[in-house]
């Protein structure tokens, strides 16, 4: 077939109509087809391929360097009964629900203190990056001593301030050690939305103020009528990315507690490495990764259709 | 320098190496000898690449390098090592052994070569040979690489944890000698904690520590996971037996046990808090090296883990056997390197370098003077012995070590000691989890 197309490319006359070839080539949707296959083909290789193996193996009992055969839906419906597996949802959900309110609320809080003329500006808005820029190993391992049963600096300082007698029990107890590790998540999280949050704040523009403070508006009102809608669309972004990290969160958890005391910070990720690699039940664990996307896919669709809008896009009401 | 043969090299660097000196030109000349004599000769030209786990302990590793390169001169084998850490050992194992590519020698944790005992050279002669000439085999090491009447790999050793306790503490307490049973031990950590010099042992995701004090009340109490045959027998009176032993026992412990992983006890024995725990030896050799911790060093000592009600010793240590896997294209020379591993003038060496942290699995190697030179590291050197396999009495293999990985006993002890779940219910879920890993 090519070769005719080519026998019949070399033998044309030049009165002839362009054949389907020649339109073709200088067809610029053609042309666009071919300058989107490199990153196609990144996407189809690193992500769309990864994913769409993972959840193929969770219908598989495949072991680490062993291949299984197709089982079905035998690794859920083993997950559907275990009540581990349940609880690393509860825990995931519980983390992801808590720590990004407070993420948002004191990153928001942040952001607009920020955005006020004080002094040392600059300084002050690097040190708020901190956090983010420590890689999440180290922050993890500091949290972890921070909150050792032993060595604890705030059971020592409690305890030396006579307030306490015995040590602080942060990562051994079920609720304090889910508090503790969704306190260090929302420590190492604050910047990143908080500084995304002060770039939205500066491209509001002042006249809007300066109108609302001749009108009489109160700091609340301004708040509320004008920065508030302004930012929504940034908030929706930077939202969505918070939920998706905190979700799929491994490192802190991993440093901190390994999952323990028995299970109690277990999330769905930690669970999916500790039974895929440690224990080499690679199908379940795949099939445990598998379940957290219906999570991530409804925080994506919150803001893919969020952007979608144009009032999230411009703050108005005109959809 | 006289003339030498064969014969005199060999008793003399069996001498030489008993002491734990032989120098490297003189292991060299061993090496020469020995390969003469060996009844594997290695493939021309043969390369081999081993992996291992990481060292602890510079000197182990030295000990080892210096085996490697003797071996590799003398039989003309290009020997190279690469480490890996002790949770990577094992992925990458199972995908040489899968894909046929990579290391021809793998040395790693608990049973490893059962995990895929089609894809492994067998190792009977080697076994015969080292087991005939060192005193015969300890029964754990034994069971552990072995499939039937196959041995799929060599036990090179054990890493072994036993009670670090101190002195003074125990002496004031009222504890001459450390508790030989299990009613006493408790008694020693009540006596231990009212005197404020409590006992602790883990009970957070600790793969070592935690593990290894859970078993040991478990199976002293004759409670298993799974039975012979692999069936799930972990509800039974036995468990609900130590599960009692261990809620009282852990009433005793110094707070925060619920948090704690493989380091934390070591901070704590070693800041002072802590005056008994379960650990490898790791804890003196810290307290050894640093000046600051010399009361430590001097007032510690190590104890065998008390016997329980089944009457023998219920240790849970860690094995660490070698395999050669079969794509191997040079099988001779891998079972000359194990076999060479082994001998005593190079074995001698690297259980000294290793200073208590490896134990031999040959029982030959008790008379080693790494055990004597110290006589606090002296209980050590029955790890291997006193061990049952991590399988406990069911098989060993990927499901076995699999229940270890994913906490199934640990979790279900902190169930009950941390309060979080009554006996019942902690014993339900963890069948309910073991019957998910020994599903058919």
């Amino acid at each position: 077939m090519t070769a005719a197309t080519l026998d019949r490319t070399q033998a044309k006359s030049p009165a002839r109509h362009a054949t389907a070839w020649e339109r073709l080539k200088v067809n610029r949707d053609w042309l666009g087809l071919w300058f989107m296959l490199p990153a196609a083909g990144f996407l189809i290789f690193f992500l769309a391929y990864p994913l769409g193996l993972g959840v193929w193996i969770s219908f598989t009992d495949t072991r680490i360097g062993r291949s299984g055969t197709f089982i079905g839906i035998e690794n859920y419906q083993w997950l559907a009964d275990d009540s581990i597996f349940w609880l690393s949802v509860f825990n995931t959900i519980l983390y992801t629900f808590v720590a990004s309110v407070f993420k948002f609320a004191i990153g928001l809080y942040l952001a607009i203190l920020l955005n006020e003329n004080l002094p040392f500006k600059a300084l002050l808005r690097a040190a708020v990056l901190i956090p983010f820029i420590v890689p999440t190993v180290l922050s993890a391992l500091a949290f972890w001593w921070i909150f050792d049963s032993q060595f604890s600096i705030i059971s020592w300082s409690l305890r030396q301030l006579g307030l306490i007698t015995q040590n602080i029990n942060f990562l051994g107890d079920a609720n304090m050690a889910r508090g503790s590790v969704i306190f260090a998540n929302i420590w190492r999280g604050i910047p990143f939305v908080a500084i995304t949050l002060l770039a939205g704040l500066q491209t509001v523009s002042p006249s809007l103020y300066e109108a609302a403070t001749i009108d009489g508006a109160t700091r609340w009102q301004m708040f509320r009528s004008i920065t508030f809608p302004l930012l929504t669309p940034i908030i929706a972004v930077v939202m969505t990315f918070s939920v998706l990290f905190t979700f799929t969160d491994f490192q802190l958890i991993w440093a901190m507690t390994r999952g323990g005391p028995v299970n109690a910070t277990h999330l769905m990720a930690t669970l999916s490495y500790q039974r895929a690699i440690l224990s080499g039940f690679l199908g379940e664990g795949a099939a445990i990764s598998t379940a957290m996307i219906p999570f991530l896919l409804a925080a994506i669709m919150v803001s893919w259709f969020g952007l979608q809008r144009r009032k999230w896009q411009q703050g108005e009401s005109n959809d | 320098m006289t003339t030498i043969d064969r014969r005199t090299l060999l008793k003399g660097g069996t001498a030489l190496a008993a002491a734990g000196m032989l120098s490297g030109e003189a292991l060299l000349d061993y090496a020469r000898a020995w390969a003469q004599t060996s009844p594997w000769k290695p493939e021309k030209g043969a390369k081999l690449t081993v992996m291992r786990w990481k060292r602890f302990v510079p000197a182990e590793d030295e000990a080892f390098m210096k085996m490697v390169e003797a071996f590799g001169k003398a039989n003309g084998v290009e020997v190279n090592v690469f480490s890996e850490s002790f949770e990577d050992l094992q992925p990458k194992a199972s995908v040489s052994a899968n894909t046929g590519q990579g290391p021809d020698i793998a040395w790693g944790l608990h049973s490893l070569p059962q995990l895929f005992p089609d894809k492994v050279i067998e190792m009977n002669d080697v076994a015969d040979y080292l087991g005939k000439k060192y005193g015969g085999w300890t029964s754990a090491a034994e069971i552990t690489v072995k499939s039937g009447n196959k041995w799929l790999g060599i036990p090179v050793a054990s890493i072994g944890g036993y009670m670090n306790y101190r002195k003074s503490s125990s002496e004031k307490a009222g504890f001459k000698e450390f508790p030989k049973d299990f009613p006493t031990f408790l008694e020693y950590c009540k006596a231990m904690k009212k005197n404020n010099t409590p006992a602790g042992f883990a009970l957070g995701h600790a793969s070592g520590d935690g593990n290894a004090w859970t078993h040991w009340i478990l199976w002293g109490h004759g409670g298993y996971l799974v039975d012979k045959d692999d069936k799930v027998i972990i509800n039974s009176a036995e468990t609900a037996k130590a599960l009692e032993y261990a809620k009282q026992l852990s009433e005793t412990f110094i707070p925060g046990c619920g948090s704690w992983n493989d380091s934390s006890n070591n901070k704590a024995f070693l800041s002072g808090e802590l005056h008994c725990t379960n650990n490898g030896i790791s804890i003196y050799v810290a307290a050894l090296g640093d000046p600051t911790k010399k009361e430590i060093a001097e007032d510690m000592d190590h104890a065998y883990w008390p016997v329980g009600p089944v009457g023998k010793p219920t240790e849970l240590q860690l094995h660490v056997p070698i395999l050669a896997f079969k794509y191997s294209k040079n099988p001779q020379a891998a079972k000359a390197f194990i076999a060479f591993m082994l001998e005593k003038p190079n074995f001698d060496p690297w259980l000294m370098g290793a200073k208590g942290y490896l134990t031999h699995c040959l029982n030959a190697y008790d008379a080693n003077p790494v055990w004597t030179e110290d006589p606090k590291r002296k209980v050590f050197s029955q790890a291997s012995q006193r061990s049952l396999p991590a399988s406990g009495i069911g098989k060993p293999g990927e499901r076995a070590a699999a229940a270890i990985a994913d906490f199934l006993v640990v979790d279900m002890f902190a169930n009950v000691c941390l309060g979080r779940e009554d006996i019942k219910g902690a014993i339900s879920i963890c069948e309910r989890q073991a019957k998910r890993l020994y599903r058919a």
